[in-house]
């Protein structure tokens, strides 16, 4: 009876240790798995600006935000009829040609292929009229939604603002 | 000099150690040359140890400093140029090494029992060396290193739930940057070293179950058996000689054979290069990871999973290999297969070297459907052997008694 609750005394003195050290190893393992998180100056890259006045209709400027390209179209009145013909077409990740832009002749895109993460060509390369991720082939339409090949899903629209009427602010300040 | 010895061995048993598990060690005396490549794979780990801690020694692992300490490196340093040279031909050798290595392994059957353990080391060295390679060619920061470090990251991102987070976490950003190249070059760095002692662990699973050979039946008394040494150290250094033949021509005369042109172009974030591959070595997978394209909104992921399974069905081969024959010499059905699944292995890397869009015949034939086709063969070998194996289908040839 004795030896008994001695083992038992034992038992439960194990398996408390054990548990706590492994608490204190992951306790401790946090710091170093956060430092690879991104640190604060690049946290603080948060927006850029541009100047989409000089872009004439038909043109695309690429540029960078948070080091991921950025494509600024001013769309014709061409490939916005065709990206609003797309609306009522059936696409594998749907969505309205109206709910991706801000104002319709302006295209802001992050230029990153939801596929695996290339950059797309520029506009009118891909079928569609549109971008092609020369990766593995996916064709985006003048809206920048996926109509063909391996990507799952539209381009994505960062966020944006104006600060007038010529000025395009890119991102979301961080608090 | 016998004195010295023997207070040496008294407080640490060194020659007995070499006696045991070297110049003694009892090794089957049929090996063929296909045996070589596991002491080559090594010969080669020490190569790249050796020539990587010291351009480790000239490398910056800086986002503004990587592509030019490169180039410094090549045109600056004291043999520097032979260091990188035999570095990156290195890297070739030691998968060619290692794919021969697995695949003698298939066929003679040394994965079954009681070598599995051995055989899942392997595997976890093979996915060890995936990773260190991958890492390695990120190091020079050009084109091909940018774009193939931005594409394998991002095939995490296929992880339902966490695997945005995930990447973000890998990249230390929102892309692959600065942050991502410097623990790439730490990673790279201590992954080989952690590759070194698994090899000892893998060494020691040999020398506990000993070796497999040709016949694929037990070796019994001392006449199946040779002393490790002078026989095999011999025959093991023959076949470094030839490596060294072969590795010296692409370290002198065709350097680049197997580099991209691309990487030479400093690394753009901003644009892709039209038409990324990966290193050869990486092709067959990559054409799996392209093939699954019909599953919509799934096909990235699946994708992923169908890379990942390619490589991680090796952990259960011992398990659907049925057949109460170890070697592929006295199984005619499973020899077939066998180099059906490897004459597969070419096609798939040759899609994989190929843009998606491609096709043969001027459009007769889209090189997609062979890339499915062929990820079918790779998969169904795995499965037709298991069914030959346990359905008892095939009749396997008498194997001698002895050696």
């Amino acid at each position: 009876m004795a030896i008994e609750v001695e083992e038992n005394r034992r038992d439960f003195l194990i398996l408390a240790t054990s548990a706590f050290g492994v608490a204190g190893v992951a306790a401790a393992a946090w710091p170093f798995i956060r430092s690879w998180s991104p640190s604060a100056d690049v946290l603080a890259q948060a927006t850029s600006e541009v100047d989409i006045s000089p872009l004439q209709p038909g043109q695309m400027i690429t540029v960078p935000w948070q080091g991921k390209p950025v494509f600024v179209l001013r769309r014709t009145p061409e490939m916005i009829a065709s990206a609003q013909k797309g609306d009522s077409e059936s696409l594998p990740d749907p969505a309205k040609d109206a709910d991706r832009v801000k104002r319709p002749e302006l295209l802001v895109l992050l230029a990153v292929c939801t596929h695996l993460g290339c950059v797309p060509q520029p506009i009118g390369t891909g079928d569609y009229g549109g971008f092609l991720c020369p990766c593995h082939g996916s064709h985006y339409d003048t809206s920048g939604r996926i109509r063909k090949g391996p990507a799952p899903r539209n381009l994505e629209v960062p966020h944006y603002d104006f600060k007038d009427a010529n000025t395009l602010v890119i991102g979301k300040a961080l608090a | 000099m016998s004195t010295i010895m023997e207070w040496i061995d008294k407080r640490l048993p060194v020659t007995e150690l070499i006696k045991s598990q070297a110049t003694e060690y009892p090794t089957p005396k049929n090996l063929n040359y296909w045996w070589n490549f596991g002491s080559l794979a090594l010969t080669v780990l020490i190569i790249m140890i050796a020539t990587g801690l010291f351009l480790a020694m000239h490398y910056k692992p800086d986002a503004t400093l990587a592509f030019k300490s490169v180039e410094h490196i090549m045109r600056d340093v004291n043999f520097g140029w032979l260091l990188r040279y035999m570095h990156a031909n290195g890297a070739t050798f030691f998968f060619i090494f290692v794919y021969i290595h697995i695949l003698r392994g298939m066929y003679y059957g040394s994965y079954r029992a009681p070598r599995e353990i051995l055989w899942w080391i392997g595997i976890v060295i093979f996915f060890m060396l995936m990773g260190t390679a991958f890492m390695g060619y990120v190091l020079p920061w050009g084109q091909m290193s940018y774009w193939g470090a931005a594409v394998i990251t991002n095939l995490m991102s296929a992880i339902p739930v966490v695997g945005s987070d995930l990447v973000t976490w890998i990249w230390g950003g929102f892309s692959v940057a600065d942050p991502t190249l410097n623990r790439f070059f730490v990673l790279h760095f201590l992954l080989p070293l952690l590759v070194f002692g698994v090899v000892f662990v893998h060494l020691w699973a040999l020398h506990a179950v000993h070796s497999n050979n040709p016949v694929g039946i037990d070796a019994h008394d001392d006449k199946d058996n040779l002393p490790f040494h002078p026989y095999y150290t011999i025959k093991d250094l023959y076949g470094v000689g030839v490596f060294l033949i072969f590795y010296c021509y692409f370290v002198f005369f065709a350097p680049n054979a197997f580099l991209e042109a691309d990487n030479y172009i400093p690394a753009n974030p901003m644009q892709t290069p039209a038409h990324i591959v990966p290193e050869w070595y990486f092709l067959p997978f990559y054409a799996i990871l392209r093939s699954i394209d019909f599953l919509g909104s799934f096909s990235k992921l699946a994708g992923v999973v169908a890379m990942v399974l390619s490589i991680a069905i090796l952990f259960i081969l011992p398990f659907l290999d049925r057949s109460p024959v170890r070697s592929f010499r006295y199984r005619p059905l499973s020899k077939q297969l066998f180099w059906i699944f490897v004459a597969n292995a070419f096609v798939l890397g040759w899609v994989g070297y190929n843009p998606p869009d491609a096709s043969l015949f001027h459009g007769a034939i889209p090189l997609i459907l062979i890339g499915r086709t062929s990820t079918a063969i790779y998969f169904g070998y795995f499965v037709i052997l298991w069914l030959v194996t346990a359905l008892d289908i095939e009749k396997p040839r008498p194997v001698p008694k002895c050696l």
